[in-house]
């Protein structure tokens, strides 16, 4: 049976009145819960684990490269370092059939470390803002699966608003909600050069640009949950109040290195489940242009708030100050 | 990852989560003919009676509740409070909970009486 009596430690500080010092906590702006997003970066630190997160494709051909599929399985865990602070670790697995030799490939791709901090956070105006400074570590991941031999840096902003500070007029629009981001992804090399030997027996130098790109993205969502709780209990059962349809947005524009303007992007129309303590989220991956790809790809998610869940021990910050 | 699982599994106590309004009495957003005699909100997560509080406030930003607000014995995911008599208008119901695993949340919501108390 759960005990209901607060530790003497809470009470001390609920005493000492440092009662915000307990509302940190997963998404939380006031009375807004942003939930964790599938497709681009959450601009909130949080103890959470998503895991796994999938993802299926199908590629069309063209005339270098046979039509294919690509299929990946990642994980990602977040831990606070201290309330504001938190550092996250992410991998994944993917399967190339066929990667760019011809052959069914399979392996890890690069390790992702990102350090992030969520510097103001305003409940009223249900605003989050943070920074996040993120490294992809070169040559940790299997290079027959596109896994690059350099290191990728990644510094980045993060935003999240809810309109839940709109007027009571616009009783039915404060359910909806923003997150975003802007990111630059710096290669630390140029180019990669692959040395090989022609017919004649000669030596040919192919040179592979890494162009410096603008990452950017944002998710527009409409909160079930927060209609039912603030603005209107309109009946809805049980699992469909909470239900936050999304549609988030990712592009990447590549800025220079003969890429320039070669815009790739996606639209990603989905839905999350949002329970007690982990949530469920799904989402069709949509291409913007032809260069991106032409088939309809998806994306699903289970994950956790460690938080929730231990909150006592695991899913709490490493240090408080 | 098989920690997470086996507790969720299990429903291991050191699971609780936050509390987040499940309903209320008058509901959310509503308009009700009769002037209600109290308000009682239900939270997704038993509470911690000393640090939860709910008060009611008119238009006007006057207090209208009988306070202070009481965690129910018997449901400690409910929190109460009696009303004054109450004429027509809007009012709104403001939250601030501690979750028995110590989270914090807080919230508000407004209904409308169209008849007298």
């Amino acid at each position: 049976m759960r005990s209901r009596r607060l530790s003497a430690a809470v009470v001390a500080a609920l005493v000492l009145g440092v009662w915000p010092a307990l509302a940190a906590a997963h998404g939380l702006a006031g009375k807004r819960f942003f939930p964790s997003t599938l497709t681009i970066d959450d601009p909130f630190v949080s103890d959470e684990l998503s895991l796994p997160t999938f993802f299926h494709i199908k590629q069309p051909g063209d005339s270098g490269t046979p039509p294919g599929q690509v299929t990946s399985l990642s994980g990602e865990f977040s831990k606070r370092i201290f309330p504001d602070l938190g550092l996250t670790l992410a991998g994944d697995w993917n399967l190339l059939d066929p990667a760019s030799n011809g052959k069914t490939e399979s392996g890890t791709g690069n390790l992702e470390m990102t350090l992030k901090y969520q510097f103001f956070t305003s409940a009223a105006h249900e605003t989050i803002l943070s920074a996040a400074f993120g490294w992809e570590a070169g040559g940790t991941g299997r290079k027959k699966i596109g896994a690059e031999s350099f290191d990728v840096f990644k510094p980045a902003l993060l935003f999240g608003k809810g309109l839940g500070d709109l007027p009571d007029q616009l009783a039915w629009m404060k359910p909806f909600a923003v997150t975003g981001l802007v990111e630059g992804v710096l290669p630390t090399r140029s180019g990669n050069k692959t040395f090989s030997l022609n017919d004649d027996g000669d030596l040919d130098i192919e040179i592979e640009k890494n162009p410096n790109v603008l990452h950017w993205g944002f998710a527009v969502m409409y909160s079930l949950p927060y209609l039912q709780s603030f603005v209107k209990d309109v009946g809805l059962p049980a699992i469909i109040r909470q239900l936050i349809p999304i549609v988030e947005i990712d592009i990447n524009n590549p800025l220079d290195r003969g890429f320039a303007g070669k815009t790739t992007g996606t639209v990603n129309p989905g839905i999350i489940w949002a329970g007690k303590y982990f949530q469920l989220g799904l989402e069709a991956v949509v291409p913007i242009n032809e260069r991106t790809g032409k088939n309809v790809g998806i994306r699903g998610q289970v994950h956790f708030f460690i938080d929730d869940i231990f909150p006592n021990t695991l899913g709490k910050p490493l240090f408080r100050w | 990852m098989a920690v997470v699982l086996a507790a969720l599994l299990l429903g291991a106590g050191v699971a609780s989560g936050h509390a987040f309004l499940d309903h209320a009495e008058p509901r959310v957003g509503s308009t009700v003919k009769a002037a209600p005699a109290q308000v009682r909100v239900w939270f997704t997560q038993d509470l911690e009676p000393a640090f939860s509080t709910l008060e009611v406030v008119s238009q006007g930003g006057d207090r209208v509740d009988r306070g202070p607000a009481k965690v129910d014995s018997a449901s400690p995911a409910l929190l109460q409070v009696p009303l004054k008599p109450l004429g027509p208008g809007t009012y709104r119901v403001k939250w601030r909970v501690l979750s028995v695993d110590t989270h914090v949340t807080e919230g508000d919501f407004t209904f409308r009486v169209t008849g007298p108390p």
